[in-house]
Parts: C-alpha cells; structure tokens; sequence
C-alpha cells in the first residue's frame, strides 16, 4: 500500500508541475481582474472572428479525419494488401513530423506559386493556401492518426464473426457496417473525435505558415493569442488562450464520464488496489 | 438433393484446405461433417454459406446455382463456434435482426421472436444483453437468430465446441430432438465422433481436404471405407494382420477350438472391410490391464510375424475380466469376434505405430 500512495504521490506532482499548475496559470491570468479581460476580449471582433474560424476550421477537419479515420481502419483491420505495412507506418507521420514541415509542404503543394497543383487551381478561381481550405487541410494532416488509432485496436479485438453473422442474415455491407460494426466501435470514434477536435482547436505552426496569419481573414484563435501577446495585450491573449483550454479541457472530461467502461474500470482498478 | 457440391478447390497460400469435393447433402436431414482440426470441413461449410469464395468448383443450394451468390443472398443460418452475439442488442433484436433486415412488419417480427425464443427456451431472457446469458443459452440464441430467417439451410460450424462437456452433451439432444421438431436441412461441421455418431442422419467424413467415406452412422461403423474412417470413430488395434476394434477382440485362458468357415470377404457395401466367422485363436501373454470405469482395458503381448512382440489391445467389462482373473504374465488366446468387422491393415505402416496412434 506505502508503495501505491508513494508511486501516486509522484504522478502527481509531476502531473502537476508539467501541466495542471501553468493551465491553472492562465486561467488565473484571465481572472486576475474578475471578468473585465473576458469582456475586453469577447468584445474585440478580431478575437470573436478568429474564435470562429477555429470552430470552423477544427469541425471541418473532425468530419474528414473522423469518414477518413474509420474508413482507413476498415481498410487497414479487415482487407489484407501489399503495402499495408507501409500505409500503416505513413499514418503515424503526421505525430512525428513538425507541424512547420506539414506547414511547409502544403504550400508547396497547393501554393500559387509552387509548380504543383496551386498555379493550376488559383487560375481556376480555388485558393487553397492563404484560406480556410489550406487551414483545414492543415489541421486535418496533423490530427489525422487520432481516430485511426483509437479505432484499429476496437476493430481488431471485435473480429469478423458478427460482420458475417450480420451478412449471412441477409444484411448488406452498408447494413452490417451501421447496423453492426458501428455501434461496436462507437466510443472508440467518439473517443478519436475528441481527441481530435481538441488536437484541430490547438494547432498552431502548421496553420501559420499556410495561413498567412491575416487578421479578420485567416487568423485562428492560436495565432491570435500569439499576436496579442506580443502587441502587449496580455490580458485578451490570457483570456483567449483560457477559452481555448476550457473547450479541450472539456472535452475530455466529457468523454470520460460518456464513456461506459468509466465505471468498470474503476471498479477493477478498486478491486486491484 | 438440398446442397451440391461439385469438384470444390481451395487453397490458402501452400495449404490445400480443400482438393476437388464433390458431396451431396440430402434434404430435411441433419449432415454431419466429422473430420481433424486443418482437415478442411469447417472451409467447406464456409464456402457454402458464402463467407469464403472457392477457388475452383461450384455450390448450388435448392437447385439455384449460388457459386457466386454472396452471403446475404443464399438465405442461409449460420451459426458460429464463438456464438457471434450483436452484444449491443438484446436477445430479441439479436433475433429479430434477420427480419428486420428483411423489412418484416414489426408485430410479425414479434410474434416470430417471441416463437423462437419459446422454441430455444429463452423467453425470460428477451430482453437480457448476450453477456448476462451463459454459453448454452447464447448458442441457442445464435439458433434462434438464423432459424428466424426461414433459411433453406442450416449451417452449424463446431456449435458446440466452446461449450463444457455437460452442456454440450445437454445440447447435442437438444439439436437432435429440434430438428425432428424443424427438419431443415441442417448440416454441422465436428471433430467429436460420438457427436456425429449421435446426432447425425449422415456423416460425411473429411481427412486432407478429401472426403473419406460418406453414409449413414451406421454405414459408417459397420463398414468403414478405409483405415482413417475406421480409426477416427473410435480406438482400434491390431490383430493377426487386421485391424479391428479392441472390444471385438475376444479374450480366452483356453485355446479354443476353431470353427469350421472362411473369412467372408466383402461387406454390405463392398468395401474394404471384412466380417469374421470364428477364425483360429492367437497366443499372447497379458502385460497390464488399466481400469476405467465399467471397462477393463487389456494390453496384451503377441508375437508378431518377424519374430518381435505386437501388441494387441482387448477391451471388455469389468465383470468379464473378472471372471477370466485377468493377472500381467497370463496366458492368453485372442480372437476376432464372430460377426465383429476388421480391415487389412496398411502394409506401409507399422502394426505398432497404429497402435498408438490409437
């Protein structure tokens, strides 16, 4: 038991030290004078602007990682291929690269004045870099392993004999998939999606370089909060860089309490104990 | 004839899992396909459902050719080994998810579920997850959900094979008297012999990806086509050049005195199989004898044509091996049976290997 609490007791400070006492910080910072920064901030229309296009931005690339993500899993759990090694290695780029790179490479891509498609697509009339759809291809790129790998393991574990069950019953592909193995790996994409909704509103190098950062345009809510703190607005910076964490924060929250293995595992682990 | 098989080929990768099946599965009946572990009968039964494709050959089910058809257009139940549970639906939607599928109006459905769940004894149990229910109880509900459907076959892959030994005996009669109850063509895929043997209307017995023999329990017992069939539904041993079973070997503490008649060779169905007149008696001497139960298994040692010891193994009852006072170091006289069946044994093999083989 003195080894449990000693283990414990460790977690916690270092928890503690690394994350939850500089987020308390911030928030702290925010309320310093009641909720005057709050209202300076909520007041200001470059903020509610890019407190918009976040939301934006971060639901757009949580509905494309999310049909991608399980799409991929699918792929990656049930069908077998040559390649499949690899595919699956590439997945995991997107967490080990810099997000400056991902930044970088998309305005090589889609860039009006690389020698890809960007030149071909701006005579067309598309702006993909400097606009929403660079930001969200970019937020997208970054968060896009968070829902693979929450579901790929759920996926593995179910195997294949209720999909089959399902089919030898007269149900189709599309049928088994919504009727079967979607209910099966529900919170494991609730759980993805979570991840990466928080991962989207937080994502800031990536963003920068393929937004411009133009104020009122494609600033987001990561980039605002940087150039507030440094035009010596610390108070609007703090307040939104607190709304941003609340939004995260709450999320995971959320979840844990949504999650219906919440309560088992808690038992198990009081059993353990 | 309700299922055709003809000339079915499949391969994964190197492993012949099956090489050139051709069988028929008779209407209304309850088929049985015993057969090893990796013998192939569990992929014949896939192939017929639809879950796995053949290389080379073709299915038809009622007379329809459905080599192509997928899973879902064959109307075939199928129940798995591991239950396959939809473990978010209660009992009854499990059931009831065939006909939904189907677009049954809902107080059919109803009226459906609540049959078959009589039917399989769970209608206390509708509204239960499949996890709050026992091993016994999902399989019948796996049962229920692919009888639900009205299927034109019904595909049982090792049903009973995750269950213990008691439920699993419980089961098997259970099956058996259902199946008077519903003759749909039902076929099972086993390794247990004494589940085919019990169950069964007919055996169909693979080996290798091939079909050994196919025929009634009966048939199959009295008249095995060859060494695999004869071994695999039960023990045998080695007598005088022929293999039999243990408990026709007839034990004597005196030479008895040979009965006049030949071996007859060939039996109802012309197989390799032979039935013995009361042939000349073989001298041995006793080396131990176990117990089990009502049995007394006797190991008894013989000399064999070269010169070195067989052994031969006897089975009889207890109260038998009493009366003969049955001591390691007796001397004994085997014979086979008068009426029991036997095979030549396989030159390739050795008299020894069989045995324990065995």
């Amino acid at each position: 038991m003195a080894k449990t609490y000693a283990f414990r007791a460790i977690v916690i400070v270092y928890l503690g030290l690394l994350v939850a006492w500089p987020v308390s910080l911030v928030a702290k910072a925010t309320f310093a004078n009641g909720f005057d920064a709050l209202a300076t901030a909520l007041s200001d229309p470059s903020v509610v602007f890019a407190l918009k296009l976040t939301v934006i931005v971060a639901v757009q690339a949580v509905i494309l990682n999310t049909i991608f993500g399980v799409g991929i899993s699918l792929l990656l759990v049930r069908y077998e291929f040559r390649g499949k090694r690899l595919l699956s290695s590439l997945l995991d780029l997107p967490l080990s690269v810099s997000p400056i790179v991902v930044g970088l490479a998309l305005v090589l891509v889609y860039g009006g004045r690389g020698d890809w498609f960007g030149p071909g697509l701006e005579a067309n009339g598309i702006q993909i870099i400097f606009a929403t759809p660079g930001i969200v291809l970019a937020t997208a790129f970054v968060a896009l392993p968070l829902v693979i790998r929450e579901v790929v393991p759920v996926l593995t574990e179910l195997g294949t004999d209720e999909e089959q069950a399902a089919m030898s019953l007269g149900a189709s592909p599309v049928q088994t998939f919504r009727r079967i193995t979607l209910p099966a790996i529900k919170w494991a994409v609730v759980y993805g999606v979570v991840l990466t909704l928080a991962r989207s509103l937080g994502e800031f190098g990536a963003v920068k370089i393929v937004s411009g950062n133009f104020e009122g345009k494609t600033q987001t809510a990561t980039l605002l909060v940087e150039q507030k703190y440094q035009d010596f607005q610390q108070p609007t910076a703090y307040a939104t860089a607190f709304l941003l964490a609340l939004v995260s924060v709450a999320c995971i929250v959320v979840v844990s309490f949504l999650r219906p293995d919440h309560s088992s595992s808690k038992a198990q682990s009081k059993g353990l104990s | 004839m309700s299922i055709e098989v003809s000339r079915v080929s499949k391969l994964f990768g190197d492993f012949v899992a099956l090489d050139d099946v051709s069988v028929s599965i008779p209407t209304g009946q309850l088929t049985a396909l015993l057969g090893p572990s990796g013998g192939g009968k569990s992929t014949l039964l896939r192939i017929i459902a639809g879950l796995e494709q053949a290389d080379t050959g073709r299915i038809d089910i009622e007379g329809r050719d459905a080599t192509r058809l997928p899973a879902r257009k064959r109307n075939v139940g199928f129940v798995f080994q591991h239950y396959a549970a939809f473990k978010h639906l209660s009992v009854a939607r499990n059931v009831a998810f065939g006909l939904e599928i189907r677009k049954t109006p809902k107080d059919q459905t109803a009226d459906r579920v609540h049959e078959l769940l009589k039917l399989v004894h769970l209608e206390q149990f509708a509204d239960r997850l499949p996890s709050q229910l026992s091993g016994g109880q999902r399989q019948r509900m796996a049962l229920a959900r692919a009888l639900a459907i009205q299927p034109s076959v019904l595909l049982l892959d090792e049903p009973f094979g995750a269950l213990d030994a008691k439920v699993r005996k419980e089961l098997r009669d259970w099956l058996r008297r259902l199946h008077d109850e519903i003759p749909v063509t039902t076929v099972f895929v086993t390794h247990d012999q004494e589940e085919a043997l019990e169950v069964a209307d007919e055996i169909v017995v693979i080996n290798n990806g091939r079909i050994e023999q196919v025929g009634s329990p009966d048939e199959l017992y009295d008249a095995p086509a060859n060494y695999f069939v004869m071994s695999f539904l039960g023990p045998v041993t080695h007598l005088d050049g022929k293999l039999v079973r243990p408990h026709d070997v007839e034990i004597h503490t005196q030479a008895p005195v040979p009965v006049a008649g030949d071996t007859v060779a060939g039996g109802a169905t012309g197989g390799a199989q032979q039935t013995a007149a009361a042939g000349p008696a073989v001298e041995g001497t006793v080396v131990r004898t176990v117990r089990v139960g009502f049995e007394a298994r006797v190991e008894v040692a013989v000399a064999g044509a070269d010169g070195a010891d067989q052994s031969v193994e006897a089975v009889l009852t207890r109260a038998e091996a009493r009366t003969l006072g049955l001591a390691p170091g007796a001397k004994v006289w085997l014979r086979q049976a008068p009426g029991s069946i036997s095979i030549d044994a396989p030159a390739a093999a050795e008299p020894r290997e069989l045995v324990a083989a065995v």
